[in-house]
């Protein structure tokens, strides 16, 4: 018990210091690699609270992707030659914002430690109504059935935001090929892992699909993993980014979104709209879980690669 | 009992050496490439090495393939990594020393 003990406080204060050191640092660069680190020691603490869903998530979207994406914008910023950060907020307002800050941090504490003991929240509730959502994991059950609109909105989300990257495209390439063409040796050992890798990623990603009914898993950890299969397949110069007016990218693109509306659309019928009806649970959601996987894996590689830059 | 935990305590801690050592190299070692060199063969023999300690706690054969698994996949995604970050070293050292790049 003590070991555990001495785990978690070193993890809280790791935790600290690396957010500290993001928000605090001089350098830009210094401060992503800090905010990456934050989020694999953040997906640590959810794995100790047993949050294995959310502690998947953080470490792949929140840690992986976000600062990848990151990286992508702070190389783009040294293209343009602006190296450090700009001459920001005065102190004062730093300190006014350092202070808010942490008065709402010292809230939200206080508000935990006054929760009383044994409260569950609506973990009886969601345990209650399992056996009727159609799958066994209360998160998916939450996630995809319970309040099955918050995800539908979140995919929708991540729509918008690829639609406000393409948004930037200049005229002459609207359409065209997103991000910059990549070279690699066809012998090399990066091919070789392009190569290698994707089947087992792709395995990876059904199996996290598939496992979401029943243990920890689901649509948005499997399309992380395979956006990032297709873009070591892109880096190891495998196959090309495909162009942003292609009409099967496009589909991709909306078929989790529109397959989860269709069903949302079938529960009107049965009388609430997005309501899962309760014979045919397990079926929509996994199909609603794949189509979403294939949205949220394409949205994501196409985030990371940017606006169109060349033409189709 | 006692005989497993002193296999998983001593294999651990063997990893753990193999990880400081990554970490010495990359934060002692002059270049770049040597710097990454000392981090990725280091860290994937340390890993490999947990994974064994970490074996011996296990009950079933299916968990220890799972722990297999773990350290094959860890060390192929370190190696895509390093030949990734490599390459992005080899196009940006020229523009440190002075040469024009463009890309």
């Amino acid at each position: 018990m003590t070991a555990a003990l001495l785990f978690d406080a070193g993890l809280c204060l790791l935790v600290l210091v690396v957010a500290f050191s993001a928000v605090a640092g001089r350098g830009l660069f210094g401060a992503i690699a800090f905010f990456i680190i934050y989020g694999m020691l953040i997906a640590l603490a959810w794995l100790r609270l047993e949050g294995v869903d959310v502690a998947l998530a953080e470490a792949a979207i929140g840690a992986g992707l976000t600062g990848m994406l990151l990286i992508g914008a702070w190389s783009m910023l040294k293209q343009l030659g602006v190296s450090g950060l700009p001459g920001g907020p005065s102190v004062p307002l730093r300190i006014a914002a350092g202070a808010v800050s942490g008065l709402v941090a010292l809230a939200l504490a206080a508000t935990v430690l006054a929760l009383p003991d044994g409260r569950e929240g609506l973990s009886p509730a969601v345990a209650e109504s399992l056996g009727r959502s159609g799958v066994d994991n209360p998160v998916t059950a939450v996630l995809l059935n319970f309040r099955a609109y918050d995800t539908l909105l979140e995919s929708v989300v991540l729509l918008i935001a690829l639609i406000a990257v393409w948004s930037l495209t200049p005229r002459a390439v609207w359409g065209g090929v997103p991000g910059l063409a990549q070279h690699a040796r066809s012998d090399g050992v990066l091919s070789m892992f392009g190569r290698l890798l994707p089947p087992l990623g792709l395995v990876v990603a059904i199996y996290l699909v598939w496992a979401g009914s029943s243990q920890p898993g689901g649509a948005f950890q499997a399309g992380t993993v395979l956006a990032a299969v297709w873009l070591l397949v892109v880096m190891a110069g495998l196959y090309d980014e495909p162009p942003a007016s292609s009409r099967n990218l496009r589909l991709a693109l909306v078929a989790g979104p529109g397959v989860f509306l269709a069903v949302g659309a079938v529960g009107a019928a049965f009388g609430v709209f997005m309501g899962i009806p309760e014979g045919f649970a397990k079926p929509l959601i996994l199909s609603i879980e794949f189509a979403l996987t294939v949205s949220i894996a394409v949205t994501l590689a196409l985030l990371v690669a940017g606006r169109p830059r060349r033409p189709a | 009992m006692i005989a497993l935990d002193v296999m998983t305590v001593l294999l651990v801690c063997t990893g753990l050496v193999f990880f400081v050592a990554g970490t010495a190299g990359l934060l002692r070692f002059p270049d770049f490439h040597s710097r990454l060199h000392a981090l990725t063969k280091a860290d994937n023999l340390g890993l490999g090495f947990i994974a064994l300690g970490v074996a011996f706690q296990m009950t079933d054969a299916w968990s220890v393939a799972k722990l297999a698994l773990v350290w094959m996949l860890a060390g192929l995604a370190a190696a895509s990594v390093a030949q990734l970050v490599a390459r992005a070293a080899l196009d940006r050292l020229p523009d440190e020393s002075g040469g024009e790049h463009k890309g």
